[in-house]
């Protein structure tokens, strides 16, 4: 019995591929200001979602309509097949977990995280369990007789968790979850979000504006910008496969380079790129005809940078004109006879001192990457 | 450098002195036992025990409690409500004008509020007397009145003043949870703001116990306020016993603001105390 239990558990905390809540063509209007425009997104159940982008892209505003705090001005929200239009908060099936916490500063750290179930039909035994096991799953059952004020900001932080998790919603809002706490803190916390996410299987929603944050916690996300979706995928797709010069811009850094397309066989595309002086050739996008304008983008990690000539398609020669050494990689920046300068990031996997290392300034360098490395970009 | 001190120090010290050494001296003078208000003729409690005795006083001060206790009651329930509306409410129709009536008090000349007020009273009491044939006088009920409509400016401005630096998602936070409007407010809202309900009734309270401007013009025989009765006296010359009154009147009003202060105070202090303990622990 217990062990079928288990199993259903294990079944449920899993990806359902089904849309469990479905964005519909939502716009959000504040007078003139397009907070939202357009924005469709399908989200799977016990998947955890990032909305990211930088402050002002919409990605709030998205997040309170669909806790029930703002109506969309057009478009139309479903939470598990429930149309939520004109759903208010109070009876939504979403709990949040606010960017301040918001915890109710008079009232203890247990009376904070039962206050949803005052409105759940349960008795009166069964609701402190419930809390009891909810200041379990966050580790502060000893703190359960503080005040907010009396303990710190991570416990505070896990508190909001267990509140907004205690009336068991189906889907849990997060605003920016890690944004008060600081780097060390924060990083601990990642982990214990996911792992809190996968022990009781709630679809998460979170809002960013970090990506390294976005990257680490979800299992897809959604980049914003200007109240619009730019691309919806996976960390890796998002991050490996960009499809606009805006989301490769905004994830990770890269180098940038105008370019016009020469000639497209099979997969791979030639590419004539000025700034390079000279064709390259990159990983072929659909729909490229000779002559297009477009922008070829190459991440700094997948430039390899060499003293001699490397015998790959995609070489160019330049000084070194900035070293920035972290520790555990180095970067590089390399200035092209065209002006144009390239940043290049190079593990330090040898150990060596810095006289050995592969490149310092003003010497004579060569950048390659492989044509997969390149991203075609046309728009 | 010696100098800035000096002169910084002398004119607090100027200063301090300007506000309280007439309170002092009207304390020491009523402790006076000589009949003239100005003159030092040795220690006495005489006009203490006078003032006690006189009913005239005691019904004054008994009506000018009365009131206060009532227009602060009322005043902090009304202007509570507003307060939370136009802090709350950010767009609704008329919010301006509503915002500037429910300001404009404070800023009214208080003979011109008034007048209007007795204006406002005369006409309602004629409009009374021809509908109904009720006759109806000026006293505790017009005094009230008057009161809370000047009182309520002071509530609304502190409660929509705490309101605003208060975080709103915390409200939004219990209606996330599962809470309809009217239960945030009980739940959250009214509890987070009621240090400011307090102070807001205290203030309320003090200004209509010692108001003489409005009371006069709204007040009918019978209904003597203690202030209004303490004007009425001096103008016949300053007694001894009107010292004892007044040295009264500032010990009450000055307990209750340092009671309040206290009480608001020590709940801070120890907030920031508990804070500051959990920052370290943690560190």
């Amino acid at each position: 019995m217990q062990a079928a239990a288990q199993a259903e558990t294990v079944r449920a905390s899993a990806v359902d591929p089904a849309p469990f809540i479905r964005i519909d063509g939502v716009s959000k209007y504040f007078g003139t200001f397009r907070a939202v425009e357009n924005v469709s997104l399908e989200i799977r159940k016990g998947e955890i979602f990032a909305l990211l982008g930088g402050s002002g892209c919409g990605k709030t505003t998205l997040l309170r309509m669909l806790a029930g705090f703002e109506e969309p001005t057009k478009g139309r929200i479903f939470i598990d097949g429930q149309d939520m239009t004109g759903v208010p908060a109070y009876d939504r099936p979403v709990n949040m977990m606010f960017q301040s916490y918001a915890l109710f500063p008079h009232m203890s750290v247990e009376k904070n995280v039962g206050y949803g179930l005052k409105h759940e039909r349960m008795t009166d035994a069964r609701r402190k369990e419930r809390v009891r096991e909810m200041l379990e799953l966050v580790q502060l059952s000893q703190f359960a007789h503080r005040k907010p004020h009396q303990i710190s900001g991570g416990q505070r932080q896990r508190v909001a968790l267990a509140r907004a998790l205690a009336r068991q919603p189906k889907l849990l809002l997060l605003d920016e979850p890690l944004a008060a706490l600081d780097k060390k803190l924060r990083e601990h916390t990642q982990f214990e979000l996911m792992d809190i996410q996968h022990k009781t299987g709630t679809t998460f929603i979170v809002v960013t504006h970090d990506q390294e944050e976005a990257m680490i916690l979800s299992d897809r996300m959604a980049v914003m910008d200007k109240g619009e979706v730019k691309q919806v995928g996976s960390p890796t797709e998002v991050y490996e496969y960009p499809t606009n010069r805006f989301v490769a811009g905004f994830i990770g850094s890269i180098n940038f380079a105008e370019a016009s397309v020469v000639s497209v066989a099979g997969d791979l595309a030639q590419v004539e790129v000025p700034a390079f002086g000279g064709r390259m050739s990159a990983r072929a996008v659909p729909g490229l005809a000779a002559g297009q304008a477009l922008t070829l983008a190459v991440r700094p990690e997948k430039l390899t940078i060499s003293r001699g000539r490397p015998d790959l398609p995609n070489a160019v020669q330049g000084v070194v004109s900035d070293v920035g050494y972290f520790g555990k990689d180095s970067l590089y920046k390399v200035r092209l006879p065209s002006g144009a300068v390239l940043t290049a990031h190079s593990a330090n996997a040898r150990r060596a001192a810095e006289a050995e290392r592969v490149a310092t300034w003003e010497d004579d360098v060569w950048l390659s990457f492989d044509p997969s490395a390149a991203i075609l970009l046309t728009a | 450098m010696n100098r800035r001190p000096v002169f910084l120090m002398s004119v607090l010290a100027f200063g301090f002195a300007f506000f309280y050494v007439p309170i002092l001296s009207m304390i020491v003078f009523s402790f006076n036992n000589a009949r003239l208000a100005t003159v030092w003729g040795g220690f006495s409690t005489k006009w203490y025990a006078k003032l006690f005795a006189n009913d005239q006083v005691l019904d004054a001060a008994w009506l000018s409690v009365r009131i206060a206790l009532t227009s602060a009651t009322v005043a902090t329930i009304l202007g509570t409500m507003a307060g939370i509306a136009l802090a709350r409410f950010r767009r609704f129709r008329g919010r301006t004008f509503f915002s500037g009536l429910v300001t404009a008090p404070l800023i009214m000349p208080e003979v011109i509020t008034g007048i209007s007020t007795l204006i406002f009273f005369i006409l309602i009491s004629n409009l009374l007397e021809a509908a109904f044939g009720w006759k109806t006088q000026r006293g505790f009920t017009t005094i009230t009145l008057a009161h809370i409509t000047f009182s309520l400016t002071f509530v609304t401005a502190i409660i929509q003043s705490r309101l605003r630096d208060a975080d709103i998602a915390v409200e939004e936070a219990a209606m996330d949870l599962g809470s309809r409007p009217w239960q945030v407010m009980k739940d959250i809202t009214l509890p987070i703001i009621s240090p400011a309900i307090l102070s807001g009734w205290l203030l309320a309270f003090t200004i209509s116990l010692d108001d003489v401007v409005i009371t006069s013009f709204t007040t009918g025989p019978g209904s003597t306020t203690l202030p209004i009765l303490i004007w009425s006296k001096v103008k016949l010359g300053v007694t001894p016993d009107i010292n004892a009154l007044a040295t009264i009147t500032v010990c009450v009003v000055g307990l209750g603001v340092i009671i309040a202060g206290i009480l608001l105070n020590r709940a801070e202090r120890r907030r920031d105390l508990d804070a500051q303990m959990a920052y370290r622990a943690n560190e």
